[in-house]
């Protein structure tokens, strides 16, 4: 029998169209051993959140550059929970002003990291935050 | 919980539908006596595999197909899944499922469900529960089931066992027309699409095709199936229980030809159940799968017969070259030395 893979949604919300820190943290996750399903640039909140249902994923990860951050992922948490599935942990990676984070945290993400985290730490938080439910 | 999961399928939750298939591609017992309750709800699903080499477009394509499907002008839209497998790596177990990226068209449509998953060490082109994922879609209701293989080569056909009608995608520029007369990937096509019509060299792509078509005696492509193989000299088959294999251009970026392409997965539907080829084709892969469960749950239970240490013991015989393969499988089945 296979073990419990870790899947994990990699999407680009908003309008801009730098993804190749996205496909970076895809070719980790990969190369962790997780199912990455990528699903490419300028996703709606509703397009992130219907592709993690199909999909039944564990983890989302979101990659804005744009700024829009505080107007979409509060939007994409609120779908996500409509659907049921609050238990989804969500990973941001972006431009992402510390005081920014904080607040992001407070509404229930797990993770966020700015440019040079090293991927190391992000499987390795991503992990950690699934390892309870397993 | 006053429903059963089954009930929840049944009646189109698609969380519930999510879920489930999580538990069928992990093999779950769970998934697995849903999957017997369910059994009977399915067979009533057309199963349309799409095949050929990484990068000929297969994604864009059932994207587009989908559209078809979907579309409002269309009679009564069909209820359309997709199962679309990419490569797992055979080292870390990891993938990138990059299917969905082709088919954002699709987003916000509830008769469209879309399904990534990773072969898992499988070799054939499909994972080793895309069959019983499939039965999950067929049984909560889905019309078409449209099965996306991992980029293929040249021997990657178990998609032909599982769908009714199979398409071989291809580019212009892949191969010439010593490819085309190999045997494998070609010979498993009900329908041949030529896509990324719009390049230079699909011209030579269709002659080598045709070229192959007109060369093949057309048989039956029931897999083992019991009567005789029908063959016949020429073009055109004596038998016309038949099919020979159309060709249709396709340019998916633009949905080019995908007119044509519904209406030859059509005809070819049609032919299926008019020949009785559609009940055959049935047959074999249930039992194919039944085959293939056996052999699985035989093996995994002789193992478990077998004490961890005797295992060791005979592939240690086998490393010292003192017991040949066939040998040590004598030695473990009838316990001998």
């Amino acid at each position: 029998m296979t073990e419990r893979k870790i899947r994990v949604l990699v999407a680009k919300p908003g309008l801009d169209g730098h993804d190749r820190g996205a496909k970076v943290v895809a070719r980790a996750l990969r190369d962790a051993g997780m199912e990455v399903i990528y699903t490419g640039l300028r996703q709606t909140p509703e397009m992130i959140a219907e592709a993690a249902l199909q999909e039944d994923v564990d983890v989302v990860g979101l990659s804005i550059l744009s700024g829009a951050h505080m107007a979409l992922i509060p939007c994409i948490l609120e779908l996500l929970k409509a659907n049921g599935q609050e238990q989804v942990k969500i990973f941001v990676g972006g431009i992402i002003p510390d005081e920014d984070a904080q607040r992001l945290k407070e509404m229930g993400v797990t993770g966020v990291y700015g440019p040079g985290a090293p991927t190391g730490m992000i499987v390795n938080e991503i992990r950690a935050a699934l390892a309870p439910a397993t | 919980m006053s429903k059963s999961v089954a009930e929840s399928i049944l009646s189109g939750e698609r969380m519930a539908l999510a879920r489930l298939l999580t538990q069928v591609e992990n093999g779950s017992p769970e998934g697995r006596l849903t999957l017997d309750e369910l059994f009977p709800h399915t067979g009533k699903a057309h199963l349309i595999g799409v095949t050929g080499a990484p990068g000929t477009g297969k994604s864009s394509l059932v994207n587009q197909m989908a559209l078809q499907y979907r579309r409002p002008a269309a009679a009564n839209p069909k209820r359309v899944a997709i199962v679309a497998v990419d490569p797992s790596s055979p080292f870390t177990g990891g993938a990138v499922l990059g299917d969905r990226v082709r088919m954002r068209d699709l987003a916000g449509d509830p008769g469209v469900f879309i399904r990534s998953m990773a072969s898992r060490g499988s070799l054939g082109g499909l994972a080793q529960a895309t069959a019983a994922m499939v039965q999950v879609f067929d049984a909560a209701g889905f019309d078409v089931i449209l099965i996306e293989t991992v980029g293929a080569g040249q021997t990657e056909v178990d998609i032909a066992r599982l769908a009714h009608t199979t398409l071989v995608v291809e580019s212009p520029g892949l191969g010439d027309e010593i490819q085309a007369i190999k045997a494998g990937i070609l010979e498993i096509a009900d329908i041949l699409v030529i896509n990324k019509a719009d390049l230079p060299g699909v011209e030579n792509a269709e002659r080598a095709l045709r070229g192959m078509l007109g060369l093949a005696h057309p048989v039956e492509k029931v897999f083992r199936h019991h009567g005789q193989a029908m063959s016949t000299p020429g073009r055109e088959p004596a038998n016309a229980s038949l099919w020979v294999p159309p060709i249709v251009r396709t340019i998916a970026t633009d949905g080019t030809g995908t007119g044509a392409l519904m209406a030859a997965i059509e005809q070819h539907a049609q032919h299926l159940r008019q020949s009785g080829d559609w009940g055959r084709r049935e047959r074999a892969r249930l039992e194919a799968e039944l085959e293939g469960l056996l052999t699985a749950t035989l093996v995994a239970q002789f193992r478990a017969s077998v004490p961890d240490g005797r295992y060791e013991e005979v592939v240690e015989r086998l490393v010292q070259r003192t017991l040949s393969p066939w040998e040590a499988v004598k030695v473990l089945l009838n316990g001998g030395a």
